[in-house]
């Protein structure tokens, strides 16, 4: 009982960590892999106490930005505006963060893993109805954003906070037919069995991932995705160059710090999900539970540990690739106008996913379920 | 569940609930109100029925709580702002309707059976029997039920929507008489 429960602590905080330190990593590629797309120098100032170009320590880079970024963010005054909500424009950071980082509970990182008779669902929350609570918990998230543009009393705040909530509900309606496609491939709501029927290949060689059976909805979800977690080319509720920064204009230090961090989380929410979904999760092609069977015929054993970490290797590798593409379109293509944006939800994406989930069913009807 | 955790929620939710209504504030009473929904959520969970619990959290907390907030945004609510009537004449209908209320749960409680097993069925509430229900028993209602949302759909959209060429903020002019 004791040892189950450390076990389940020692999952929470792995996945808390791991997110949070992607995040991290994310903010330093928004600084340095945006000027490697703009063909910038990009934030070359952040070097630890100035004593290391002297001593002749080249510039830590990475280490240096994603220390002194956060750094200064924390410690900038927190000015909360005259005439503001004083308890909502102090919750509304953590009513944003709170639900996004909850919602990797759920997303599956390995496969299990047998350590001295016991077996470890490398997940760390083993819910049956996995999509339903990402759902839920993608609905939740608004509050923090519509609330702490209300709060600020500001009209700019609060246009962005109305754009990025008619936005964010408007998205869901694509993300959930995604979803829904995938429901019906698949036959469950659990995100480790879509996984586990991801494993395997189609004729000899090619590995059984959702992306081959469902197109389309990887597609709507990626889009969606990107418009929920309200980045360019969707950052219409932030625009910069209308609105100030939108919901987070009246916010510094580190309540704005915690805005920013759910834009990072949400980022690495849609890679996790996209990976999760159509890209396999932690599976491995050609690798099984006892080891590879190459498509030639060759065969090579490995223990169970060694499989379930090449499977948690196998996930961070997609999850940042994932992460990597979101940004690469974030420094790539040009904003929306709000008109484009709400017919590209609801007279393309919508549509589009009615249609998925129709051929999805006459499909399945066909052909034989997941059953 | 445990009976420590169905205290803690149904406190919180009784708590949340006198929120929406002692509060001056629309947006906090709103806030408290998807606190209440929240609560009340999990306890569905917490009771076996999962799929309803991750439902009222995905539609009534997560959809419609939002559209209640654009309502205020756009009316422009203060603070116990726009209710018409005394103070007085508000309290008295205001009992009235709270005590025919306590006495309707009262007669309905009072008719429930007690004790005995109160545990849940296996599988009761799960995504599946909920749907084999659905789409099986309940199938005419559930259609019916659909067509009339779309209905409301298509209605309200017919109401909101400006006649062709007509510009923000411009007056439509008026139609000839058998035009369309």
């Amino acid at each position: 009982m004791l040892i189950e429960l450390l076990i389940a602590a020692i999952k929470v905080i792995a996945v808390l960590v791991t997110v949070l330190s992607l995040a991290v990593v994310l903010l330093w590629f928004e600084r340095k892999g945006s000027a490697l797309i703009h063909d910038r120098i990009g934030a070359n100032r952040a070097a630890i106490t100035g004593l290391g170009a002297r001593m002749g320590i080249p510039n830590l880079g990475f280490i240096n930005t994603a220390l002194a970024d956060p750094i200064k963010m924390f410690t900038k005054e927190d000015i909360v505006p005259e005439g503001a909500d004083h308890f909502l424009h102090t919750l509304a950071p953590f009513l944003a963060l709170f639900p996004v980082l909850i919602t990797f509970a759920v997303i599956p990182f390995g496969d299990t893993l047998k350590v001295g008779g016991m077996s470890i669902n490398l997940q760390a929350a083993d819910l049956n109805v996995g999509l339903l609570y990402i759902l839920a918990t993608i609905g939740i998230g608004v509050y923090g954003i519509a609330l702490g543009g209300w709060a600020s009393n500001n009209r700019w705040a609060l246009l962005g906070a109305i754009r990025a909530s008619a936005q964010m509900i408007s998205y869901e309606l694509p993300l959930g037919l995604a979803i829904i496609a995938v429901v019906m491939t698949y036959g469950t709501l659990d995100l480790q069995v879509i996984v586990r029927g991801q494993g395997g290949v189609w004729f000899g060689w090619l590995p059984r991932w959702g992306v081959m059976l469902q197109p389309v909805a990887f597609i709507l979800l990626m889009t969606a995705g990107m418009a929920e977690s309200k980045r360019v080319p969707f950052d219409l509720p932030e625009s910069e160059s209308e609105l100030i920064a939108g919901y987070f204009t009246e916010y510094s230090g580190g309540k704005q710090a915690a805005f920013m961090l759910t834009d990072f989380a949400e980022v690495i929410l849609v890679a996790a999900l996209v990976t999760t979904l159509f890209f396999g999760g932690w599976q491995v092609p050609y690798l099984y539970p006892d080891g590879f069977h190459l498509p030639g015929g060759a065969f090579l054993a490995l223990p169970n540990a060694a499989v379930a970490i090449f499977g948690v290797i196998a996930f961070m590798i997609k999850l940042v690739a994932f992460c990597w593409l979101q940004t690469l379109i974030r420094f790539t293509l040009p904003r929306f106008r709000y008109d484009q944006l709400m017919r590209l939800g609801w007279k393309g994406l919508v549509p589009l996913g009615l249609l998925n989930v129709l051929a999805t069913a006459f499909v399945v009807v066909a052909f034989g379920g997941p059953h | 569940m445990p009976l420590w955790l169905f205290g803690f929620l149904a406190a919180l939710s009784i708590v949340s609930a006198l929120g929406v209504i002692l509060q001056a504030n629309p947006v906090h009473s709103l806030l408290a109100l998807v606190m209440t929904l929240l609560a009340v959520a999990v306890l569905f969970i917490g009771l076996g029925a999962v799929t309803l619990g991750f439902i009222q959290a995905i539609v009534y907390a997560g959809a419609i709580m939002i559209l209640f907030l654009f309502v205020i945004w756009l009316l422009n609510l203060q603070a116990e702002a726009g209710i018409a009537g005394g103070r007085l004449a508000r309290r008295f209908f205001g009992a009235i309707a709270a005590a025919a209320l306590m006495g309707e749960l009262f007669a309905i409680l009072s008719r429930a059976p007690s004790g005995g097993n109160l545990e849940a069925p296996a599988g009761y509430g799960s995504i599946h029997n909920l749907a084999m229900l659905l789409f099986s028993d309940y199938l005419v209602a559930f259609e019916v039920t659909s067509l009339l949302l779309l209905a409301a759909v298509v209605g309200s959209i017919a109401l909101a929507r400006r006649p062709a060429g007509a510009r923000d903020g411009a007056v439509a002019p008026p139609r000839a008489a058998g035009s369309r």
